[in-house]
């Protein structure tokens, strides 16, 4: 890689979304992850690329899977990590966002991981903090490592994203890992379309230059691959849909359903997975599924991530895995 | 003790209610205007102002603001918001009733009455609740809270979401001759909302209010004031089909009257990318076919005042992530050179007019004194000079409160001294 382009991709301080990032540097990180795969398949699974620095996994919503995650990422580079957790509950008695930041700051940390219920959250605090702030999902916004995992997982599989149709099938309307694949998938030259109920799909999607489908017979038929969204009880009780039984009826994917599409679908679920709503069994363990490589793919990804943000170079990421701990 | 007679001379009177656009003097004596057009001679005692290039306006209302007291007073109290009012050209203003507690009772009515007369700024009319404690349930005591000044009710900030209240309030204030302000909101469409419902809210996974929400009340009001003959005042209406049913409306006859707010009239929901909480407020910023709509409606008249909806609020509150940030932006302060800048400068309304929105109709609109500069009505005047460039510095606000979206912008225009019963309230070089 040329030095200008080296430095194109480079992440800046932050990753607080896919929306702005660019299709160099979405595949700069892409590639970048490929060579830290490799790493989790050995015996001693890590290299000391990150030794020295601190990271805070804060998580003011509960997440198992991201958090286990970006603290293996983070381990198998060889950080120090601290993970909170508070629930917005004792948030909303307690200190202030802001007053949180600060002082995780003054207890000198680099790198902040942050999951929040507000849309924005990771923004506002990328914008006041100096230390790097890795956007863990915020709100319905965004899930910027989700949809990197996604993508990676996707040109694995389908050879290259540009020109391949993905349909997102779901909860739209209340997902940051919907938000983060259509700016990503549209960036790396995609075709995008969403499926689902209409109370979960916001019209507006439309002109972002998203396919919208209300109806999954007509997803099968058009997409490549589909990345099917939790659809959690809370929808139900709010009224989006009458009930979880009906959902899976109407939009659920089927084998009997997949069964139709001229050639077989890939399958991707970003977890945790309600069997028999969204996705059925036979579905999820079929053999298009490839929902646990995209769990493996999470942690390379999030290396590649806390890699780049620490100022490592996309080219120098080969030399750096070969290094021992010691 | 009543104070010096004050001779304002040559400046550009404007004062739309009596037809007058000239070249003139001023004398205000007691309190009152004494003589208005011509050349004045006046009493030796007198002060006398140079308004050479300056424009003459009758003092500006404000029907529209949150002073916050009693119960927010870290956000702003009746005191400085009064000054703020003053410090913006305004000499009169409407004070919203969501306080805590709220401005529900005769009593709570007389302590914003006594308040404002001791803050020294602009004028402070009270505005009372619709509903005892703003719950929605039943009506508040509108006769005694008219008795003891209130000039209209309204429970603003809560929508009155049972129709058959808003069509008995709309009954029992017609003997007391006030307006009932409503901000027209169904909370049924909008209640999660913190902005515009839009790409905008789609891209930032923020939760929208569809302008339906306030339509469906503006159109409810409406009918609901046709049916029973009462005024309904609808407040900072922002959205094109909301203008449109007043319009018709009012060409049936029904007596209707309408804000916009400058905000409406000059920003997008682009406004709020990068989760700006200076620019959340309620109604929402919407897109640029609503902004036209409404300076439409403006132009036209179907939108009778210009409202700032005043809306301060402690910079510990807005420092937060959007959704937890409270609605709204102060506005006192920005408003002239707003109006000036970005309605008069792009030609929506000349200058006659927008004074017309911001004075006399805004009088008429709360039966408030004021609105012109005829000889025995009361002394309240804004001098403005319309060549004036400044820039929006909140760090200079008389306000408690610095949230505003229009920090740094670049104005021409600006009131530069308010006179209140013939006193000085204010002067631009700070000796008011």
């Amino acid at each position: 890689m040329s030095r200008s382009a080296a430095a194109a991709a480079g992440l800046g301080k932050d990753l607080v979304g896919i929306e702005h990032l660019g299709a160099r540097r979405i595949t700069s990180i892409l590639d970048t992850a490929e060579p830290f795969k490799e790493i989790s398949e050995r015996r001693i699974k890590k290299v000391p690329t990150l030794r020295g620095l601190t990271i805070v996994n804060l998580f003011f919503e509960a997440s198992t899977r991201t958090r286990i995650s970006f603290e293996f990422a983070e381990k198998r580079l060889a950080a120090d990590t601290v993970n909170i957790g508070a629930s917005r509950s004792s948030v909303a008695k307690g200190e202030t966002l802001v007053d949180t930041a600060r002082n995780l700051e003054a207890m000198k940390i680099d790198m902040v991981v942050m999951r929040h219920w507000a849309s924005g959250a990771a923004r506002f605090l990328a914008e006041r903090i100096p230390s790097n702030v890795i956007n863990a999902g915020d709100g319905a916004h965004e899930h910027p490592t989700q949809a990197l995992l996604d993508m990676l997982t996707l040109r694995d599989h389908l050879g290259a994203i540009a020109g391949r149709r993905v349909c997102i099938v779901g909860d739209v309307r209340h997902s940051r890992v919907a938000r983060s694949n259509i700016f990503g998938l549209l960036t790396l030259g995609a075709e995008v379309g969403v499926c689902g109920p209409p109370t979960l799909i916001p019209p507006h999607m439309r002109e972002l230059g998203v396919r919208i489908f209300h109806r999954i017979e007509e997803a099968i038929e058009w997409a490549h691959a589909l990345n099917v969204l939790r659809l959690q009880l809370e929808r139900m009780e709010a009224g989006f849909v009458p009930s979880l039984r009906e959902y899976n009826r109407i939009w659920g994917v089927s084998r009997a359903r997949l069964a139709v599409a001229p050639e077989p679908l890939l399958i991707l679920h970003p977890g945790p997975m309600n069997r028999g709503v969204e996705i059925d069994s036979d579905v999820a363990d079929g053999p298009h599924s490839v929902i646990l490589e995209q769990v493996t793919n999470g942690v390379a990804v999030r290396m590649a991530v806390l890699y780049l943000l620490a100022g490592g170079r996309p080219e120098k990421a080969e030399a750096a895995k070969a290094e021992e701990v010691a | 003790m009543s104070p010096r007679p004050l001779w304002i001379r040559g400046g550009r009177i404007i004062d739309p209610a009596a037809g007058l656009d000239a070249t003139a003097d001023l004398l205000l004596l007691d309190g009152r205007v004494a003589e208005c057009g011509g050349e004045v001679e006046g009493p030796a005692d007198a002060e006398v102002l140079d308004a050479r290039g300056l424009v003459v306006a009758p003092g500006l209302i404000d029907v529209h603001v949150h002073l916050r007291e009693p119960g927010g007073e870290h956000k702003e109290t009746i005191a400085t918001g009064a000054r703020a009012a003053a410090a913006g050209g305004f000499t009169s203003v409407c004070a919203m009733p969501n306080t805590s507690p709220p401005i529900d009772d005769p009593a709570s009515v007389g302590f914003v009455v006594a308040e404002g007369r001791r803050a020294g700024g602009a004028r402070v009319y009270p505005v009372g609740a619709i509903s005892a404690g703003l719950e929605g349930r039943r009506l508040a005591e509108i006769g005694e809270m008219v008795a003891a000044g209130a000039v209209g009710i309204t429970d603003d900030g809560h929508p009155v979401m049972d129709s058959g209240l808003m069509r008995l309030a709309l009954e029992y204030a017609l003997p007391f001759g006030i307006p009932v302000a409503d901000h027209p909101e169904d909370l049924g469409l909008s209640r999660e909302g913190s902005m515009n419902e839009g790409l905008v809210s789609a891209r930032l996974g923020l939760v929208g209010k569809p302008n339906a929400s306030e339509d469906i009340h503006i159109v409810r009001d409406l009918l609901l004031a046709e049916l029973t003959g009462g005024r309904i005042h609808l407040q900072h209406v922002s959205t094109a089909w909301g203008v449109e049913a007043i319009r018709q409306a009012k060409a049936r006859g029904v007596r209707a009257t309408a804000e916009a707010s400058p905000h409406h009239l000059i920003l997008t929901e682009a406004a709020v990318e990068g989760y700006r909480t200076d620019a959340k407020m309620n109604p929402p910023l919407r897109t640029g076919a609503d902004v036209a709509a409404v300076r439409a409606g403006l132009a036209d008249g179907t939108l009778d005042v210009i409202a700032t909806d005043h809306a301060p609020h402690h910079y510990d509150e807005k420092e937060s992530a959007f959704d937890d940030a409270p609605f709204g932006i102060v506005g006192l302060e920005t408003a002239v050179g707003l109006v000036l800048t970005h309605i008069v400068g792009e030609g929506v309304i000349d200058l006659p007019t927008a004074i017309e929105r911001m004075s006399p109709a805004a009088a008429r609109a709360f039966n408030l004194p004021g609105g012109t500069l005829a000889p025995g009505s009361v002394a309240d005047v804004t001098l403005i000079d319309p060549a004036r460039a400044w820039a929006v510095d909140p760090s200079r606000f008389l306000s408690k409160s610095r949230n505003t979206p229009f920090a740094g912008l670049e104005l021409t225009g600006k009131a530069v001294m308010t006179i209140v019963g013939g006193e000085v309230v204010w002067r631009e070089d700070g000796s008011g």
